[in-house]
């Protein structure tokens, strides 16, 4: 194999960078050889941005090498990294949208006449760049803003042929693209290929992977998995190490459905009905129905549309296409406000940035979605707080009893309790949940999934997300599959294994 | 290893050259606007009053306001990177107080020149400093500058002090004939070229261009691996430095210091900014744009003046008006654009 | 004593104390009041009295900049109710009357309501930053004071106008006993309803507030009408005082010493909780900061400049930056310790 005569382009030797309270990467190997597609694969917080963070000098890391065709770098700002020949183009393409294509794929690196931007050698160069992509359609001259995502990546490659990358990270490029976009993309990906070009490839879609990819490196919660040549590695054994179940062990877990319960058979009218549910960027063509009294599982790897869909039900993003009926009416959820007056609750993944109120009480905190009903003018009385928050801490066993306590001082677990509690005091047909269980110790979870189970006994409509495929079939009625920003298949929790799904993910690809 | 990759045809884009021109024109819209503004207000004008058509009425503008078109080309490049200097109009009355004292004792007014310059510079630096380390919003820092500024007027002292020195009533004084008649005073010329070098700067250097480019999007800009941090540190520094010029140039205009001066001058040079067509969010604008709405601002003024019965404080609320309309303008290019 | 050090209002208060204390040792008497014909008179009361209209402003100030915004036109507002009412009463045939005075006071503060609700319609409903949205008031305002005054100083002489900045009740001054009735009403108004616990929820977790179904849009409206309104009373009383509109000077840069006043008080200005007593005691801060000035004898010309060291001071004491250089500067000797110990290891 070439991999083992040449020297690669980056080595990446026993990597660590650690957070406050984390360890976001845990003494991981990476390497890249020139002319290779390289796929960086796992799930969200795996670690895939803080190495690419590491390897572009947006972080420093702790301890480990990093080698640049065999000389030891140490990268502290993105300057550095790029003169070391290393560029980045980000899902959010950082360009700057307010300046022209040109100036964008030369920026702060001009060509100069005495001391004077030469802007005539500015536009010849830049069309030779294109050219050379056979981008040669892109007016140089135009905004960036006039451009589509699509063209902006383009034109981000561009910027680092410019530069002469010797290696190009491409980091979610294809998230916001559609098929014919994708595929002009990944001609320029195969011919930079050709050129010697070594390319980080880091995607959500799996397909995309297995299309454009020679070899990847998995990662799971922070450390290295392994490193594979794409072609050797199936799509199935490929999902498994992302979440780190072996096969065997998950023949094993097969189990039985948790429960027969809700009847959504004819006659019954669906709580909520979504068709052809979507937005430009994030999901498309979303059925689903959740009935009263039904548990509904989103499964799917981190990043294929679980959260997105969820937002849309909840209206935190506005649906572009596609109807939403409630109880059988047409219904349109233009903002949370909407979602909440129609009795649809929404416990967010994010507990930190859109959950908690950190500076407030549990107290208060808890309170607040029916406070925000209610107006600011009628303050819940002291007296039915206490009653209301006494009640909710007791069912839940939220700790400290303290309805007091500010909420940023609490465990992750009794924040999620919390924050429960704030939605299930209104009451409401539909809860979503998103990750409830992340990050919270296992006492907690089990009362989490419990509390789900009544609730939905009690007749509430519940959509359950997990990354925790045994603990989406524990709780669920029904799993709905996502893959690749789109809902692929409906599962009614009979007999299904983790297997069963994980192959659905994988696309029967075996 | 790879397979040869296969160039499959490439497709049609969607965007049209012809309509990212139009597109891209929008860019100079507010600018244009302004300008067609200044030159309908013109016209207004000239129908009113005979007198207003006139070349020397034009210039009036200029030799009126060249310390307003100084202040503004500073507030330019500290608005493109999204931020706001309010210590501007300080800083101006703070560089009068200074040279008016320096000169009576006896000082050599060059020497009084450099060090006001040199003060102006040092406190924008200072700043500018403040707010990249310890990350407090520009707002508050350039406020307390404003604050440290007028305070050492104060110190100073609280009466006016004219001016009698021999160079600085000559340049109050100097007129530079045009043909026809008219003329305009050394302020305008040294006004005019800095406007051009801030031109030039912001155009054809890359830290000018840095300077859109932060304004457009900093974490990108950071990404791209560009002088951020200087570059913001160093735009208030200039800022500082055309307070001074502009304190200097106010100095030729009125021939005193005076601690009470160019009181709400900061406004005046955001005002002048934002309607000449510069995004307060950042990096959209042109120097240019500024002084025409220095122009804008002067002919307001003058119409006030000539009219005889409009009030002085009609330039207030006039001024007020028309940055209501750029701003809201500006909010309908950014959700159009958006 | 430890706890009550890192209670939030610890600093102020502590700076508020230590001020009077300098006070009270260059002036002996600087703590007195005495009784002169039934009213208080002291320094303390001065101190009161003259910092009234500066608390005022500075009690709406705090509500905007807890839900992450700031009203510069606070100053023109002051100069617009002022002028406003001081015109009415000049022009009214009764210019002596107390309902001509009644009349005047209603006229101002529907007109502040007019200006807040146009400041709030700006910033919550158009989308415009608050610093540019209330710079457009700001520039304005003064302008349509001076409109409404002819640009002269307009004198009225009207005893019930003239008691509400200089006169007695209960012994006490009207002005004291007006602000203490507004911070009264801001606590209940706060307190009592909800709208303090969301405009805190708006200042500290926009992201999360509006997920929790939260109106950000009302809460901003009542905010800047209520700044508004603050400032229309504090106009009023200047105006009162002097028996006399000053469309050019009243409330000139009043709005910075508002922002110091909440900024010193313990308010953060990236939003979120808030304290109105904080605001009160910087407010004081201030007021005495310009007393302490003249009792030391320093020349009153200089207590800009130690404004200006104080805002610097206290808001390099905020900014999270300056406290991790702070925090790392006090636990940098022990690695240098470290150091030194391993170094007599090798040696």
């Amino acid at each position: 194999m070439r991999m083992n005569e040449i020297v690669p382009v980056v080595e990446m030797t026993d990597i660590a960078i650690g957070f406050p309270g984390v360890k976001a990467l845990d003494g991981v190997d990476f390497r890249l050889f020139q002319g290779e597609v390289h796929a960086l694969m796992g799930e969200n917080g795996a670690g895939k941005s803080t190495l690419i963070k590491a390897l572009t000098g947006v972080y420093a890391i702790d301890s480990g090498t990093i080698t640049v065709l065999g000389e030891p770098k140490r990268f502290s700002t993105p300057g550095e990294s790029q003169a070391a020949g290393i560029s980045t183009v980000y899902q959010e393409v950082n360009l700057c949208p307010n300046l022209t294509v040109e100036e964008n794929v030369l920026l702060g690196r001009e060509p100069r006449r005495r001391g004077s931007i030469d802007w005539k050698g500015v536009r010849t160069r830049t069309r030779e760049v294109l050219a050379e992509l056979q981008l040669d359609h892109i007016d140089p001259g135009s905004l960036l803003s006039t451009h589509s995502i699509a063209v902006q990546q383009l034109i981000a490659i561009a910027r680092s042929v410019e530069i002469n990358a010797k290696v190009l990270i491409l980091d979610e490029p294809t998230s916001s693209l559609d098929a014919d976009e994708v595929r002009q993309l990944f001609r320029v990906i195969r011919d930079l290929r050709n050129r010697r070009v070594a390319i980080l490839f880091v995607s959500h879609f799996l397909e995309q992977v297995y299309e454009i990819s020679d070899r990847m490196t998995v990662l799971r919660n922070g450390k290295l998995v392994g490193e594979y040549l794409t072609r050797d590695l199936s799509r199935m054994s490929l999902i498994s190490k992302m979440i780190g179940k072996d096969m065997e062990a998950l023949a094993e877990l097969d189990q039985a459905p948790a429960r027969t319960r809700a009847s959504n058979g004819a006659g019954v009218t669906p709580f909520i009905e979504a068709k052809g549910l979507g937005r430009k960027g994030s999901v498309s063509n979303v059925d689903l129905s959740i009935y009263p009294g039904e548990v509904v599982g989103l499964a799917g790897l981190l990043g294929a549309g679980r959260t997105e869909i969820a937002r849309l039900f909840f209206g935190a993003d506005k649906a572009d296409e596609g109807s939403i009926k409630i109880k059988g009416a047409g219904q349109r959820i233009r903002s949370p406000r909407t979602a909440i007056d129609k009795h649809i609750g929404f416990c967010s993944e994010d507990r930190k940035e859109e959950g908690l109120i950190g500076e407030l009480t549990v107290r208060d905190n808890l309170v607040l979605v029916m406070q925000a009903s209610k107006g600011w003018a009628r303050r819940i009385p002291r007296r039915v707080q206490d009653e209301l928050v006494a009640e909710y801490i007791e069912a839940l066993d939220i700790r400290p009893a303290n309805p007091d306590a500010l909420i940023k001082n609490l465990s992750g677990g009794n924040q999620q309790k919390v924050l429960l509690a704030r939605w299930l005091v209104t009451h409401p047909e539909l809860l979503i949940l998103d990750e409830p269980t992340r990050g919270i110790d296992i006492g907690a979870k089990t009362q989490i999934q419990k509390l789900v189970n009544k609730l939905a006994a009690d007749g509430m409509s519940i959509l359950f997300i997990s990354s925790e495929l045994e603990e989406v079939l524990r709780v669920s009625d029904r799993v709905a599959v996502i893959k690749d920003r789109a809902l692929v298949a409906e599962i009614n929790n009979d007999d299904v294994s983790v297997e069963d799904v994980m192959t659905v993910i994988a696309g029967g690809a075996q | 290893m790879s397979p040869l990759s296969t160039l499959t045809p490439l497709t049609v884009k969607k965007s049209s050259p012809a309509r990212n021109r139009l597109r891209g024109g929008a860019r100079y819209a507010p600018t244009l606007a302004t300008v067609g503004l200044f030159i309908a207000m013109f016209a207004v004008g000239a129908g009113m009053y005979p007198s207003f058509l006139s070349g020397q009425v034009f210039l009036n503008l200029f030799i009126d306001n060249t310390f307003l078109i100084v202040l503004a080309v500073g507030m330019t490049f500290v608005i493109l990177t999204g931020g706001i200097d309010l210590s501007v109009g300080a800083v101006v009355a703070l560089s009068m107080m200074v040279s008016a004292t320096l000169l009576q004792q006896g000082w050599n007014p060059g020497a009084v020149i450099v060090l006001v310059l040199l003060i102006g510079g040092g406190l924008g630096l200072l700043m500018g400093l403040v707010i990249q380390y310890f990350d407090i919003q520009p707002f508050i820092v350039t406020l307390a500058g404003m604050f440290l500024a007028r305070g050492l007027c104060y110190v100073i002292s609280l009466d006016s002090i004219p001016v009698t020195e021999g160079f600085f009533t000559g340049m109050a004084q100097a007129q530079i004939p045009l043909p026809g008649d008219l003329f305009v005073s050394p302020g305008v010329l040294l006004a005019l070229g800095i406007v051009t070098v801030a031109f030039f700067v912001l155009h054809h250097t890359r830290f000018g261009r840095t300077v859109y480019a932060i304004g457009g999007n900093e974490h990108s800009a950071m990404l791209m691996g560009l002088p951020v941090k200087a570059t913001k540190i160093l735009v208030y520094a200039l800022s500082g430095l055309c307070s001074a010029i502009a304190g200097i140039l106010f100095s030729f205009y009125s021939l005193s210091g005076y601690s009470l001066a160019a009181q709400g001058m900061e406004l005046d040079a955001i005002a002048a900014v934002v309607i000449g067509g510069t995004l307060l969010t950042g990096g959209t604008g042109y120097v240019l744009g500024s002084v025409v709405g220095v122009l804008v601002l002067g002919i307001v003024q003058t119409f006030i003046a000539y009219d005889g019965t409009l009030s002085s404080w009609w330039t207030k609320i006039v001024i007020g008006g028309l940055l209501l309309v750029f701003i809201l303008l500006q909010r309908l290019f950014a959700r159009k654009a958006g | 004593m430890k706890s009550l050090l890192k209670h939030r209002l610890a600093w102020p208060v502590i700076a508020l104390a230590a001020l009077l204390l300098l006070n009270q040792v260059f002036k002996p008497d600087f703590m007195s009041l005495r009784m002169q014909d039934g009213h208080l008179y002291g320094s303390l009361i001065d101190i009161m009295r003259n910092g009234a209209p500066t608390i005022l402003i500075a009690l709406g100030m705090t509500l905007v900049i807890a839900t992450r915004g700031i009203d510069l036109s606070v100053g023109a507002v002051v100069a617009i109710a002022g002028a406003a009412s001081c015109a009415y009463i000049a022009a009214s045939p009764e210019p002596g009357s107390p309902v001509t005075a009644a009349t005047a006071v209603l006229i101002a503060v529907v007109a502040a309501l007019a200006l807040g609700v146009w400041n709030g319609f700006l910033v919550s409903t158009i989308g415009v930053q608050p610093i540019i949205a209330t710079l457009v008031l700001m520039t304005a305002g003064r302008g349509v004071a001076q409109l409404i005054t002819g640009g002269q100083i307009v004198s009225v002489s009207n005893d019930s106008y003239k008691s509400i900045g200089a006169g007695y009740l209960f012994t006490l001054p009207v002005s004291i006993l007006i602000t203490a009735a507004v911070f009264a009403l801001a606590a209940v108004l706060t307190r009592r309803t909800a709208l303090g616990t969301l405009i805190e929820a708006v200042g500290i977790n926009p992201v999360a507030s509006r997920l929790a179904g939260l109106r950000a849009r009302n809460i901003i409206w009542i905010v800047y009408v209520f700044s508004a309104v603050c400032a229309a009373i504090a106009g009023l009383m200047i105006s009162s005082n002097v028996t006399a509109a000053d469309a050019n000077n009243a409330g000139l840069y009043i709005e910075m010493d508002a922002i110091l006043a909440v900024v010193i008080g313990g308010t953060s200005l990236a939003g979120g909780r808030y304290t109105l007593v904080g605001t009160v005691v910087g407010a004081f801060i201030i007021q005495t900061l310009t007393t302490t000035v003249y009792t030391l004898g320093i020349p009153p010309e200089v207590t800009l400049v130690f404004k200006a060291l104080v805002v610097i001071t206290v808001c390099l004491l905020q900014a999270p930056k300056a406290r991790n250089l702070l925090s790392r500067l006090k636990a940098a000797p022990k690695p240098a310790a470290q150091e030194a110990a391993k170094e007599k290891v090798a040696i």
